[in-house]
């Protein structure tokens, strides 16, 4: 098995967000979240709906209106380094209708690499292709985008963020309406991602069993109720904060 | 003994040859018919048709000034495209307004400013009114003809040169705005694109009508095809053959440029959505049903 994310040699840096603030015109997202985000650890970012997951990883890029706070990515505001960042939306934010084949999709993550008016290189395309070929969806390379299955259309954009070799990797609710053999494949990906050193920063709201996966757990509700390793922050009281009340949650391995 | 026969059957395709302003205006349409094409699948891909609607209204107003003034119409329609985009984005972003609301309050307000100075303009200069609606392209001149080259160069380089960033940017702008492409360079440099788009129509199929030729030939391409620089090459061809054949049934049968155009457009797209591989309405595998399909069809549309 090959990995794909090996081009980058800087040494990893921390993502650091403090009191960070973001507000849609009268509306309050985000109220003074800090946390670190640490590379080589598979993160979750999990909190009920309208908790701001969203909008937190959003503003962290600086694609949300931040009216306070700083997000630093080593020494200078991660905003200022999208080159480094693979960022991946909910599926439905794109219209899956669109004339493109998965292979178009893939190269997209090669847009920014490539720059203007150049042609994709031929590291580019085996860069696309074996980004494909770790999702399981090389076969599919000339297929229209229309139709595909959605845990298909989630793994080629998996393999979009593969492509783009970056050093963050930022995917929002991935496994929402995706198969098992899907849910497989990313979380093998994701964790080969952390064992390479990179930072893998997840938005997800299902606190079933997929949540033992992840290494650290941010839990938030507007601002930060907990963040740390899984087995700190997922406790009983931390969830009654963040939810408002009592919730179901997958603790068999606690400790 | 063969040539005979042959050259009586070009004659209706050659005889309009011989007239200059006929040269002029297939030379105008073939241009017009390929930068609209180009331009109109990125409208398409983006739910944006509207938009291309909205700015060829909204150019009314430039040229009227600028004819005023005396200076270039295609420059002052230019300008005003491009300030009704940037009022309908602000619109937008500072009310609660949704898009599809802010292009039409603006472009109705743009429409009526200009068909009210051209209405003034009219009652001290001989200007015709319908020529700026319906388009006018009988009547192009040299200038015309190199001011719309000069556009539909500029277009298709842009696009030539930028095409990866705008199909990243228009499937996913999420996904190209973190990637660091400038996105909002990148959406007002195709809104530049579709405002030139626009003014270099006008001569062609006026105000009114230039959605049409933005709109169809690459729809009719998108039910054909599945990669975007496949419909835009199918979409332009079907572009200019409509525009052209247009121009000829305008010559033929002595009826305005612009509506002959479009119905010839709206022909190939009727054709595409019937007889498509894919989506084709009578070469869908259906049923063995003894209905005809086209019964079908009009079944389904009823609603009881």
């Amino acid at each position: 098995m090959h990995t794909v994310a090996t081009l980058s040699h800087h040494p990893a840096a921390l993502i650091r967000v403090n009191h960070l603030g973001v507000q849609y015109r009268e509306v309050n997202a985000l109220e003074d979240v800090t946390v670190t985000i640490q590379p080589g650890r598979l993160t979750g970012l999990i909190g009920p709906n309208g908790a701001g997951k969203s909008t937190l990883v959003k503003a962290m890029l600086g694609m949300a209106p931040v009216v306070q706070g700083m997000v630093l990515y080593g020494d200078r505001p991660l905003a200022e380094q999208r080159h480094r960042v693979a960022y991946v939306p909910q599926r439905t934010q794109v219209d899956w209708t669109y004339p493109a084949t998965v292979w178009d999709v893939v190269m997209m993550g090669r847009v920014r690499p490539t720059g203007w008016f150049q042609p994709f290189s031929v590291t580019s395309r085996q860069l696309a292709a074996a980004a494909l070929e770790r999702v399981g969806m090389m076969t599919y390379r000339d297929r229209p985008i229309g139709q595909l299955s959605g845990g298909q259309q989630q793994r080629v954009f998996l393999a979009r963020s593969l492509a783009q070799a970056a050093e963050i990797f930022c995917f929002d609710e991935p496994f929402v309406g995706v198969d098992q053999k899907t849910e497989a494949v990313l979380f093998e990906v994701f964790q080969e991602l952390a064992a390479a050193g990179k930072t893998v920063l997840v938005v997800n709201h299902d606190l079933g069993e997929s949540i033992t996966h992840f290494d650290d757990l941010i839990l938030l509700n507007r601002t930060l109720v907990a963040s740390g390793p899984r087995q700190q922050v997922l406790n009983a009281m931390n969830l009654e904060r963040a939810y408002g009340g009592q919730v179901q949650f997958f603790a068999a391995e606690a400790a | 003994m063969l040539a005979l026969p042959l050259a009586g059957l070009f004659t209706p395709l050659l005889e309009p040859l011989q007239y200059g302003f006929m040269q002029r205006s297939l030379i105008i349409a073939v241009l017009v018919g390929l930068v609209c094409s180009l331009v109109g699948c990125y409208l398409m891909v983006r739910r944006l048709a509207l938009l291309g609607d909205a700015i060829s209204h909204s150019v009314l107003p430039g040229l009227a000034i600028a004819f005023w003034l005396g200076g270039n119409i295609f420059v002052g329609a230019f300008i005003a495209g491009i300030i009704s985009t940037l009022l309908i984005a602000w619109i937008q972003v500072r009310s609660p307004i949704k898009e599809d609301a802010a292009m039409g309050i603006v472009f109705s307000a743009f429409f009526a400013f200009g068909i009210t100075l051209i209405t003034v303009i009219q009652k001290h200069n001989k200007i015709d009114l319908n020529h700026f609606l319906f388009g006018n392209i009988l009547g192009v001149t040299i200038a015309d003809v190199r001011d719309t080259a000069i556009i539909a160069a500029i277009v298709v380089g842009v696009i030539f040169l930028i095409y990866k960033e705008l199909l990243f940017f228009t499937f996913d702008p999420l996904g190209a705005e973190a990637a660091g492409l400038p996105v909002h360079l990148l959406n007002f440099g195709l809104m530049a694109l579709i405002a030139l788009t626009v003014v270099a129509s006008l001569k062609a199929v006026g105000v009114v009508l230039v959605l049409a030729l933005l709109i169809t030939p690459g729809a009719t391409a998108y039910l054909l095809v599945t990669r975007l620089h496949q419909m835009m090459a199918l979409g332009a061809g079907f572009g200019i053959a409509a525009s052209v054949s247009g121009m000829y049934l305008s010559y033929w049968f002595n009826v305005p440029s612009g509506p002959a155009i479009v119905l010839v457009a709206f022909t190939g797209f009727m054709l595409a959505i019937l007889f498509s591989p894919r989506y084709g309405v009578l070469t869908q595998p259906r049923s063995r049903s003894p209905i005809s399909p086209i019964w079908q069809e009009l079944k389904n549309l009823l609603p009881f």
